[in-house]
């Protein structure tokens, strides 16, 4: 048998891992079609997708999660099965999950040793693990405290900690999916720094996002998916966002938002020395000041955990604070009776919260239900005493068939729907109350590219109506590219105030890590 | 030093009524820590209670009735384990339905079998497991304090009882000096760690439910066959559930396990001692619980919080003493026994409602496991 690994390969190097003709189907949903992809020992390969595109049943099949039904696996010139975890493991693969697979209550070390222990007792695995770890720590910057519990660590340690079980387990493929989602953009730098050691030391890296930048900053090469296919396979330094983004959506996305200048008209949003203790007595916010106009974005830029979440709380009326709060001129109740989130509607502001999921839905409900909540005492959708569920109901499908909500299903419960249909049905509930002010956090936080450009075209439009914005987002390009103003948030303070075309990354980082001095 | 043998007869007691509690409460923990709830340790003690009387009189064994016992536990764990684990089923409708299965078929099965009115013929000689007596109790009896101490409360127990004591250490070094506890405890916390690190799941929690059939199948042969000779309807009598509460009441922590079960036996020994006890034996009681309380908080604090609860705890223990001492146990004001009986129950709510500690319990406890993505 000829030898096509190394066929049409200049340097004659073996592919660490290939995949041949995989392929998956769930009932009739096909995820994965005839999926043919090579990654090259001591690369970065990228795999990006929109949501649902097959990304991670493909790496559930790697992982021994599910069997393909068809198609190969071959590690290192030999044909692979995976039918479990373990096998994975032996074959020299690891895996990063988006969400961590460690035990809470549990110390570094005992994580890393779970399930690669060495024999039926602990301690001689522990030293050795110890060991190891300190080593790792000075070659790759993997730099954890070995004694910590995984509960007490920050994200970005955590996520160390997976990689280092990975690599205590011989891992010789890492796969990595969406490893910054939850990453500060420091962080994000510091694991771009360790993959980039790993790949160095040989190792084959395998990175899942549907970040484009951080496709185009750290991949060598990147395959993309679309709808079960892999769509491209191509060299990053030969390939642009524009061009990547086309694949994955199958059309032409604009990345950048197209708005005219802001137009800004009369105070609509006042705030003054806002302050908020939280029930561990921890200071919130320490005194914020700021005002949005109408016709303007303002968006509020921070690490997450700076006060943007608290300051989003009290202006939706559900976390009490001292200060002033003024909409339109008069002041509202931020203590009392009326510090509700139905005041606050009453007041025509509108709150998409940063968490959709928690906050935003109750993901058991249907769409129509979830639709009604906020508003189900709207007179729209009384009938007497009752509640005209037919009314709602018609409501609710119009307004999925204006925000292009797919499917348009009114009855389908909200946990079915992706991530950025979901958004789309919080956001159409309150939009479409035409509020003077609009509150949103993270408005495209797991959202699919095609799904974000029309969330952004959205914001936008309800701002060219002359209604005032506070869009709070972790995700800078997303702030840069929609807000007329930004403040920059940090431990609770405002550390200054930017105009989006006179600053840059750089600049709202430092303000962001709470460096005012350089930044000025 | 009347006192002296009445404190130490209440405290033998205590051993004994808290043995069955401490069996089924480590057998909890096991089920819990691996993610497993069991509401049904008082059906699988039932089961056991009946399975090893009613062997131990046929063959006239006691160790055979205790294998019984056991294999009767091991049968309604099994139960448990394949409707919560295999078919991801409800676990605590899973132990309701197995307690009240147990609660009949037992008496149903009796009453088929010895036709006693729903209970085992009563267990004679060798069917039984009787006091052991330690070498040189009685040489040693006759060295004040410790002398009795030994011959009273340290010997002169069934070996299941030195069994159960002997569990809280096993228990504890196999929990936390083991490749299984390890993994045992992970899948009772995250299941999905387990599973991604190439462990089955399924196994290591049938394996843990299988331990706290055999830890239950111990405890309720200790109840028919040591603490009463042959099975009786109910013979359990919610000491399943008092398990439970000592088991939240120990945080699924072994040593404190062995804490709260000596408490709650203690309440048992009073209360079967004296059934009405005077405002004075109250007072005196309470003040023993906050000594218990503020030494089992002393234990996790820092130095300075060890003085001060330690202070204030011999200075408790010291008018309890003083109290006891004058007015003895047969004062004008009585209180009814029942109260001592419900202790476990309050302090268990007590605990719940987070006034004393937080109970965090295993955080995949109850749900069944769903591979996922």
């Amino acid at each position: 048998m000829a030898n096509p690994e190394t066929k049409g390969r200049p340097d004659g190097a073996v592919p660490s891992i290939e995949l041949r003709g995989i392929s998956k189907s769930f009932g009739p949903v096909q995820a994965n079609k005839d999926i043919t992809l090579r990654v090259m020992p001591g690369t970065i390969h990228g795999i990006i997708g929109e949501n649902g595109a097959g990304k991670s049943t493909l790496m559930s099949i790697l992982y021994g999660f599910y069997k393909a039904d068809a198609g190969e696996i071959i590690i290192n010139r030999k044909p692979t099965t995976i039918p479990d975890s373990q096998a994975a493991i032996a074959a020299g693969i690891g895996m990063v999950f988006q969400h961590f697979k460690l035990v809470e209550n549990f110390s570094v070390l005992e994580n890393v040793i779970l399930g690669a222990e060495d024999g039926g007792l602990l301690r001689p695995s522990l030293a050795k693990a110890r060991k190891l770890l300190g080593e790792l720590s000075k070659e790759y910057e993997l730099n954890v405290d070995p004694d910590a519990l995984i509960e007490d660590i920050g994200v970005g340690m955590q996520q160390r900690v997976e990689i280092l079980k990975a690599l205590y387990r011989h891992a010789d493929i890492l796969i990595l999916d969406e490893p910054t989602g939850v990453l500060t953009p420091s962080e994000a730098d510091h694991l771009f720094r360790i993959l980039n050691g790993l790949k160095d030391e040989g190792k084959t890296i395998i990175l899942i996002t549907h970040k484009l930048r951080e496709i185009m900053d750290i991949t060598d090469t990147v395959s993309v998916m679309r709808r079960g296919e892999m769509t491209a396979t191509v060299k990053t330094s030969e390939t642009s966002p524009e061009q990547l983004a086309e694949l994955m959506v199958g059309r032409k996305v604009l990345l950048r938002v197209e708005k005219r200048p802001a137009q800004p008209g009369a105070k609509v949003l006042e705030v003054e020395n806002l302050r908020v203790i939280d029930e561990k007595k921890v200071e919130r916010l320490k005194g914020v000041s700021f005002n949005v106009q109408a016709g303007e974005i303002l968006g509020i830029a921070g690490v997450s955990g700076n006060g943007q979440s608290e300051l989003l709380e009290v202006l939706g009326g559900y976390q009490s604070a001292t200060g002033t709060v003024r909409v339109n001129g008069q002041d509202i109740d931020l203590t009392g009776r009326f510090s509700d989130g139905q005041s606050r509607r009453a007041r025509g502001i509108a709150h998409v919260p940063e968490d959709r999921q928690r906050e935003g839905l109750i993901m058991d409900f249907t769409a129509w239900e979830n639709t009604a909540f906020g508003y189900h005492n709207d007179p729209k959708y009384s009938k007497g005493l009752l509640m005209d569920n037919d009314a709602l109901r018609r409501d609710t499908e119009e307004k999925m068939q204006r925000f292009d909500v797919r499917p348009p299903n009114c009855w389908q419960p909200a946990k079915s729907f992706s991530g950025g249909n979901q958004q789309k049905i919080v956001l159409a509930r309150e939009i479409e109350r035409n509020p003077d002010l609009l509150l949103i956090g993270q408005p495209t936080r797991g959202v699919d590219i095609g799904a974000i450009e029309f969330i952004h075209q959205q914001i936008v439009a309800l701002r060219d109506q002359g209604k005032a914005i506070v869009l709070v987002s972790v995700e800078l390009e997303e702030i840069l590219s929609l807000s007329d103003r930004i403040i920059v948030m940090f431990d609770g303070q405002i550390m200054g105030e930017r105009l989006p075309d006179q600053t840059n990354e750089q600049e709202l980082g430092l303000l962001m890590a709470g460096m005012k001095g350089q930044a000025a | 030093m009347d006192i002296f043998i009445t404190i130490l007869q209440i405290l033998d007691s205590t051993l004994r009524l808290a043995t069955p509690l401490l069996l089924a409460c480590l057998a909890g923990l096991f089920s819990e820590r691996a993610g497993i709830f069991d509401i049904g340790l008082e059906g699988k003690m039932l089961a056991a209670a009946f399975m090893s009387a009613a062997i131990a009189f046929v063959t006239g064994s006691a160790w055979i009735g205790l294998a019984a016992g056991i294999g009767a536990s091991l049968v309604f764990s099994l139960i448990h384990g394949l409707a919560s684990i295999t078919f991801r089923g409800n676990q605590l409708i899973s132990g309701v339905a197995l307690n009240m299965l147990a609660l009949g078929l037992t008496v149903l099965i009796a009453q088929g079998w010895f036709s006693q009115a729903g209970r085992t013929p009563t267990l004679i000689g060798d069917a039984r497991f009787t006091s052991l007596t330690l070498p040189f109790a009685e040489t040693l009896s006759v060295i004040p304090i410790l002398g009795p101490i030994y011959k009273e409360l340290i010997s002169g127990h069934s070996i299941l009882v030195y069994i159960a004591f002997l569990m809280v250490p096993v228990t504890w070094w196999v929990l936390y000096r083991t490749r299984f506890g390890l993994r045992l405890r992970a899948v009772g916390e995250n299941p999905a760690a387990v599973d991604t690190a190439g462990i089955s799941v399924i196994w290591l929690r049938y394996a843990a439910v299988m331990i706290c059939g055999v830890l239950c199948g111990i405890a309720g042969t200790y109840l028919s066959t040591s603490i009463q000779a042959g099975f009786t309807d109910n013979m359990t009598a919610n000491r399943g559930y008092i398990a439970l509460a000592a088991l939240i009441f120990a945080k699924w922590r072994p040593w404190y396990a062995l804490g709260a079960c000596l408490l709650f036996g203690f309440f048992f020994a009073i209360d079967n001692r004296f059934q009405n006890i005077s405002l004075y034996a109250w007072l005196a009681i309470a003040l023993l619980i906050l000594i218990a309380a503020l030494l089992f908080f002393a234990a996790r604090k820092s130095r300075l919080d060890m003085f001060v609860l330690g202070t204030l705890g011999t200075i408790s223990a010291a008018i309890a003493i003083l109290i006891w001492t004058t007015n003895g146990l047969a004062g004008s004001v009585v209180i009814p026994g029942q109260l001592m009986q419900s202790l476990p129950y309050v302090l268990t709510v007590v605990i719940l409602a987070g006034f004393v500690g937080k109970a965090t319990p295993p955080k995949a406890g109850g749900e069944p496991y769903i591979k996922e993505r």
